[in-house]
């Protein structure tokens, strides 16, 4: 019993009892795999397309009419589409950059041979298996206005206090304020509130990317460095002739999947800041939720949601073209 | 699956170090000069050694720094919470805190939902997975290959975008609104631990299969009374993970439940924490009760966690 390409003869040359053989264990498979499919077919499947179904329709509490595109022109020319995208884009730059390079920094810490490491691991790790939920009620209270430790912090140091959570304002906006200067509208960055919510969640990954980093290490094979030091290499070039080109597939893969988990984020924002203050934080997936739940517009938000996935896709075809040619996979 | 055998430090002449390098005079001078060299080597990898464990602690006390003011608000008086400057430690333990919390929201009801959710899901899936995966790993039929695809296929399909006609299939075509299977159902088709147990199946020997079958065990129970006890480790990592989606899943019953009756914990803290947000002792109590499940599970069973991720991730 060979593994058998796709063949719509797949019994060809067998015998009649084989045949008959073949059938009854195709019969037996499919008992095995059906639960399987229908739970996949009904809430996976079949839901992709269903989305792009409803997504054409004007439907609110009940299904209305069919409208076509319309949906997709009024979320193309709606401005909190526009400044929601914004957010998100906003949201991935401050978050995915800091948890790669913080991310590859500890793990490549932490393959050292030193002692205590799977204690460390498990440290960094730790966060990572809390809920989103609790660990954004706990930085909600690091943040608090009032008595919150951060502001108490700078209180004690004689520092003015923040408004973190409640800053609307961009953080380049606030930071030339320090000096006295005023920056125009495109260059204030993003709000405050997001830095703020982008802090909580690379604190909240950061094991993720530990974790794999160490795995894109440890299959790095240990001749390479042997014979590197063997040639006169220094660390440095050591690191980035060897280390970096052979963890790029690692690499490649961890900011490919974190952008996309990133674009998915809701709970941490949802709980800490709820889309505010001015909506400075409503990412996309958080437009798409008040839109479908809270306001009961079903077709709209579904339009919305396939808007995000064309983004999801566009970034990860984009991601592939410019890292992929650079990916060393051996 | 992780490994940290790392080999990134200097090789150190132990040797040399331990028997200390006799200080006589020695007739062979260059033996002496890469005695030296050696003992240079070691002293600025000691130093290596010293900065990295200075950046890896100072990394880890911001990771577990939350955590602890947490456990430190949960144990303050509110008088104390607010106070300024702050204190570091509880001046005056208030346990009472946490029975406080436990009383003024149905966490009970909560952390009762959130088990029988969990419970069911990781039975679920482990259920159906296994049934799948032994079919794919073990046997040969018609339209083998191309099923694999499509569910392969299925990893592709983002879940923002099957949130909204999920809501509609669950709430009204199966009119499971506000209820436990709605919150279960759903998320047993996993397509993760079909590919995992798959993969563990497929190294299971054949001739065990052969053995099996000429002992006259059927096929169902040589799954069940030698492939699943043989792998323990897959179904352990794939339940924990399992567990520990449900337990900390909010979004999906956010949409589908409205009582507290059907409720779980990470929409009961949510909503404690919208209704009581300024009982700082109390509300970091309730956190950490729901956070302390989960991190006990992670402490106890960290090997499968890191494992389970960490394969995950490469597998996409």
């Amino acid at each position: 019993m060979t593994a058998r390409a796709i063949n719509w003869t797949p019994t060809a040359g067998m015998s009649a009892a084989g045949r008959r053989r073949y059938w009854r264990g195709t019969g037996i498979a499919y008992l095995y795999l059906s639960p399987a499919v229908l739970l996949l077919t009904v809430f996976h499947f079949f839901p992709g397309f269903y989305a792009l179904y409803i997504s054409t329709w004007r439907w609110g509490i009940v299904q209305e009419r069919w409208v076509g595109l319309e949906n997709y022109v009024r979320a193309l020319s709606d401005e909190a589409f526009w400044r929601s995208l914004g957010v998100t884009v906003w949201y991935v730059l401050l978050a995915i950059p800091a948890e790669m390079v913080l991310g590859l920094l500890i793990a490549y810490l932490l393959f050292q041979p030193i002692r205590g490491r799977s204690a460390y691991r498990t440290l960094y790790f730790l966060p990572y298996v809390t809920s989103s939920v609790a660990a954004a009620i706990v930085w909600a209270w690091l943040y608090n206005n009032e008595y919150g430790l951060l502001n108490s912090l700078l209180k004690g140091a004689g520092l003015p206090a923040g408004r973190w959570l409640r800053e609307s304002s961009g953080v380049i906006e606030l930071f030339a304020s320090n000096f006295g200067l005023s920056v125009p509208g495109w260059l204030s960055g993003p709000s405050m509130a997001l830095a703020a919510v982008s802090a909580m969640s690379v604190w909240h990954y950061i094991g993720f990317h530990v974790v794999i980093f160490l795995a894109g290490l440890g299959n790095i094979p240990r001749e390479l460095y042997e014979a590197a030091r063997m040639d006169g290499a220094d660390e440095g070039q050591v690191f980035r002739r060897i280390t970096l080109p052979l963890l790029s597939p690692t690499t490649f893969f961890l900011g490919t999947v974190s952008t996309i988990g990133a674009l998915q984020a809701f709970n941490q924002i949802y709980v800490m800041t709820n889309g505010g203050p001015l909506d400075t934080t409503r990412t996309l997936l958080m437009l798409v939720f008040r839109t479908f739940y809270q306001q009961t517009r079903v077709g709209y938000g579904s339009a919305m949601a396939f808007l995000l996935t064309f983004l999801i896709l566009l970034l990860t075809l984009v991601n592939f073209r410019l890292v992929g040619r650079r990916v060393h996979y051996d | 699956m992780v490994q940290l055998a790392g080999s990134a430090g200097r090789p150190v002449d132990a040797p040399a170090i331990a028997l200390g390098a006799a200080p006589t005079p020695s007739l062979r001078p260059d033996a002496d000069r890469a005695t030296a060299q050696n003992n240079a080597d070691a002293r600025r990898s000691a130093i290596t050694r010293t900065v990295i464990h200075v950046l890896l602690l100072a990394g880890a006390l911001v990771m577990v720094f939350p955590f602890y003011w947490m456990l430190a608000t949960s144990l303050k008086s509110n008088a104390e919470s607010v106070a300024f400057p702050p204190t570091f430690f509880p001046t005056e333990l208030h346990p009472e805190n946490y029975p406080n919390a436990l009383a003024a929201a149905p966490f009970g009801r909560y952390f009762f939902n959130t088990a029988l959710v969990a419970v069911c899901q990781v039975v679920g899936v482990l259920t159906v997975s296994s049934l799948a995966a032994f079919a794919f790993a073990r046997m040969e039929f018609f339209g083998k290959n191309a099923l694999f695809m499509a569910f392969l296929a299925t990893l592709m399909i983002p879940s923002e975008v099957t949130l909204i006609p999920n809501f509609v299939i669950v709430t009204k075509w199966l009119g499971w609104y506000n209820t436990y299977q709605a919150q279960i159902v759903p998320a047993l088709g996993s397509v993760f631990a079909i590919f995992l147990l798959r993969q563990f199946f497929m190294g299971i020997p054949r001739e065990l299969e052969e053995a099996a079958h000429i002992d006259g065990c059927s096929r169902f129970r040589f799954l069940w009374a030698i492939i699943l006890p043989l792998s323990t480790p897959a179904l352990l990592t794939v339940a924990l993970l399992n567990f520990l989606g449900a337990w900390n899943s909010f979004l999906w019953p956010l949409l589908v439940t409205r009582s507290p009756e059907m409720r779980p914990i990470q929409l009961g803290l949510h909503v404690f924490n919208t209704e009581f947000g300024s009982r700082y002792g109390e509300l970091m109590a309730a956190s950490t009760l729901v956070i302390a499940p989960t991190v006990i599970l992670y402490l106890v069973a960290q090997r499968y966690f890191i494992e389970g991720i960490a394969r995950s991730g490469l597998k996409g």
